[in-house]
């Protein structure tokens, strides 16, 4: 598989914005640190050569953004996507949610993305700079020198489960496209299932306590693209602010879970997100499971125009309490 | 000076727990956070708990008061119970430095009483920073990790733990420990003090500054083209401003009750399109206003208010934490121009 | 009797053209079920956001039930086939979550079926009194 290199992209995004294909181009730009990333509109080549950055931190799903972008004058915006983030890509045009004219995708194959709170969890604070260049990371500390750790050991949650290689979207794509692959993405529900009542009660008292509402993992969901949200509501009780109690947090987590249930194409935003690291994906999982059992296979954003499965049905859909107890057997 | 051994750090957690809550910063599943000391809790290695402390003093959720009303007649229940004295343990230069800035808003007239009382209560140990990180840059505001502020300030080192109180308060929590701590010497102190000194000078964010800010520059800043660009991605969740730990905004709520109506406050973020709703909706109609108005209050309105007094601490919360990496070092960066780079 | 007898609160979501009619027949019959029983007329059982399920454990509900047309009898042609997807699957995910799942059902009872409505809330209350007061998913302040 090709590597892709910031170069690569830049020499792409020069060809396109001089052959007047695209008028800017979404990306990110470097910040303090290497590992430090922030969305950015880059409309000349100059600003893209000093400050436009693409490695192995450069996890974020770009999809959502083009809902902004596209509505600011006219022009093609080029954007870099993922496979995962194409999945997110053609759930959004499902949705009607912005003009696919006025986009430009270029896929690019991806390997993984390596997360910075891993390698902190493995080096401590005082990251001086991270050489991602191999598969073998240097990673400078200010306290023990350069250390090295495999990549595969910091990989970012999602990208460890990885779905598929392929791109569902693309009008062009850098390097050879990949297959749909089997993962083992369901493990942690299976184990979950296992448990006993208490026990998941338990388990999931422990993450959601910890959560402080800050609403990060809506508002970077690629699913959750309502102009405005139940939870904007002063009148929904469960309003936008820090939650009061656990029935709240409760209430937000089953809810939100449950508006992109069948919309959601488990891109993995939502944990890679949360500053309190809650397993969020896990209850998104849960559900994309639940359909794929109960309704057959089915992949949000596989295809423009599929009808997610909650606005579907078959006359002879399995029973609730079917449903409740097929855990049991 | 007064030094323990940090073989019998346990003992004196256990005989300060005798008289008071005292609370630790714990590892846990997503990083440390303070927690109530037990038999056998660890206090944790990280240099700083994901959430600040400024929790201890404004929590994220309390009841104010509740109401019942029977016929025509409303009951007001005031339901603070007198809170005991607690002990925060192990909070670092930034976080002491916080709550000087909360004090200014919540026990200036009107004093808090919600507040006032907590703070009453509550002695703060800090403890210098032995291995600040990359995202640290207290020094800005003039803040010295090297020496927390704090009722009883203590260094940690490899065998020791160094305590000096600086406060009543403090001199009181050091005399209930007295029969397991020694008198001592400042040397192995002051070496240390050195030694962090120097890495301070050596963090990528050291030379950061906050001269182009401060009070009197809401002209300068206000109307700046470079804020487009800078809250152009912000998603306005409220991460920042609820791991920060100055930001005091809170909002009060009525909760009915089955029986009556509670009041609470909690806490809310200027980044939420329902902040501060009224009538006619948000005053700051876009994410660049709600944006520009976090930092412009961090770095021009608060000086404007306190004496020259920035509301930021240069904890680094906010820059590990923000979904898109967008942060009060970049801001500084870019209004602040080349100098500041 | 034992005078502080448990006596769980049970909220009954009912269609308004099948269950509620269901629900009066029973009546009329002089079928008796729990007065713990609180119906709420919908209009359509699909008319029921997830939202209302956990609200009404929020504010002090032990078990919450959901009744519609039988499948293929919903008034609105195919308003009952979605209630079945959308429950299904919140169910499981309250199941998920740690929450007892004997406190949510969903059940069709048309508006000849008085006999199976009140049998239906027996056995439901029944249930629900077994496992005691809702815990999981409260919120102590509707509590007092």
């Amino acid at each position: 598989m090709q590597k892709i290199t910031r170069e690569v992209l830049i020499a792409k995004a020069e060809e396109l914005l001089s052959n007047g294909t695209v008028s800017k181009v979404l990306g990110l730009k470097k910040g303090e640190f290497s590992y430090d990333q922030t969305p950015a509109v880059f409309t000349d080549i100059e600003s893209m050569k000093k400050d436009f950055v693409f490695d192995d931190f450069s996890g974020a799903n770009f999809s959502k953004y083009l809902i902004k972008e596209t509505k600011k004058g006219e022009g093609k915006t080029l954007v870099f996507l993922k496979p995962c983030d194409t999945y997110s890509f053609n759930q959004l045009l499902t949705e009607h949610r912005f003009d696919r004219e006025k986009v430009y995708v270029v896929g690019i194959a991806c390997d993984g993305m390596v997360d910075i709170k891993k390698i902190k969890n493995a080096f401590g604070d005082g990251i001086v700079s991270v050489d991602a260049t191999t598969d073998t990371l240097k990673v400078e500390t200010l306290y023990d020198g350069v250390k090295e750790i495999a990549k595969a050991e910091v990989l970012a949650e999602r990208c460890r489960n990885c779905k598929s290689k392929k791109h569902v979207a693309y009008d062009e794509l850098i390097g050879e496209d990949g297959e749909v692959i089997s993962s083992n993405r369901f493990d942690q529900v299976d184990e979950l299932e296992k448990m006993t009542a208490d026990e998941r009660f338990a388990f999931w008292q422990n993450e959601l306590s910890r959560c402080i509402r800050c609403n990060a993992c809506r508002d970077v969901c690629p699913a959750c693209t309502c102009e405005k949200c139940v939870f904007d509501n002063p009148n929904s009780g469960v309003q936008n602010k820090a939650a009061a109690n656990s029935f709240e947090e409760q209430m937000f987590h089953i809810i939100r879970a449950f508006h992109v249930a069948g919309r959601c194409t488990d891109c993995g935003e939502c944990s890679r997100v949360c500053p309190q690291q809650i397993p969020l994906h896990l209850l998104n999982r849960k559900f994309i499971k639940d359909i794929n059992g109960f309704y057959g296979d089915y992949q949000a954003g596989e295809e423009v125009g599929n009808r997610a499965p909650l606005v579907n049905y078959t006359k002879e859909d399995l029973e609730p309490s079917e449903a409740v107890n097929k855990g049991d057997k | 000076m007064r030094k323990i051994s940090l073989s019998n750090l346990d003992k004196a957690f256990a005989l300060i727990a005798e008289n008071a809550k005292l609370y630790i910063p714990v590892d846990g599943k997503g990083g440390a956070s303070f927690k109530l000391w037990q038999e056998g809790v660890k206090m944790s290695d990280a240099l700083n708990t994901v959430r600040s402390a400024k929790d201890f003093f404004f929590p994220q959720m309390e009841t104010l008061m509740e109401f019942k009303t029977e016929g025509k007649n409303i009951e007001i229940i005031d339901n603070r119970q007198e809170k005991e004295d607690f002990v925060v343990f192990g909070v670092r230069a930034c976080d002491v430095k916080s709550f000087e800035i909360l004090d200014r808003v919540f026990l200036s007239e009107p004093v808090d009483s919600y507040y006032a009382s907590r703070r009453e209560k509550g002695v703060i140990v800090s403890l210098a920073c032995g291995r600040p990180s990359e995202t640290c840059f207290c020094k800005t505001f003039g803040i010295d990790a090297a020496n927390p502020a704090g009722d009883i300030t203590a260094w940690k080192t490899e065998t020791d733990l160094y305590l000096l109180a600086n406060t009543e308060k403090g001199e009181k929590l050091l005399s209930a420990i007295s029969s397991i701590t020694e008198d001592c010497d400042g040397k192995a102190v002051e070496e240390q003090k050195k030694q962090i000194s120097a890495i301070m000078e050596k963090l990528p964010l050291s030379n950061v500054t906050t001269e182009k800010f401060g009070a009197g520059k809401t002209k300068e800043y206000f109307d700046s083209p470079a804020w487009d660009e800078l809250s152009s991605h912000c998603l306005g969740c409220g991460t920042c401003t609820f791991v920060c730990p100055t930001c005091q905004c809170y909002d009060i709520k009525d909760f009915k009750t089955n029986e009556g109506v509670q009041r609470f406050r909690c806490w809310d973020s200027c980044m939420y399109s329902d902040f501060t709703l009224m009538a006619h909706g948000n005053s700051r109609a876009s994410q660049k206003e709600r944006f520009r108005q976090r930092f412009m209050h961090k770095l021009v309105y608060y000086p404007d208010n306190n004496d020259g007094m920035f509301s930021c601490v240069g904890c680094g919360r906010c820059l590990t934490k923000c979904p898109i990496s967008m942060n009060i070092v970049k801001v500084m960066k870019t209004l602040g121009g080349k100098e500041n780079d | 009797m034992q005078v502080n007898e448990y006596k769980p609160k049970i909220v009954a979501f009912c269609c308004n053209w099948c269950s509620y009619a269901g629900a009066d027949l029973a009546g009329s019959n002089r079928l008796a079920y729990p007065a713990e029983v609180k119906v709420i007329r919908v209009p359509c059982s699909c008319r029921v956001n997830p939202m209302f399920i956990l609200r009404a454990f929020q504010r002090g509900a032990d078990g919450v039930i959901l009744c519609g047309c039988h499948p293929g009898d919903c008034h609105y042609t195919s308003g009952n086939y979605y209630t079945r997807r959308r429950m299904a699957l919140l169910f499981s995910m309250l199941d998920y979550l740690g929450i007892e799942k004997e406190r949510t059902r969903v059940e069709w009872v048309s508006a000849a079926e008085g006999a199976k409505f009140a049998a239906t809330m027996n056995d439901f209350v029944k249930t629900v009194t077994a496992l005691g007061e809702n815990k999981r998913l409260e919120d102590l302040r509707c509590k007092k």
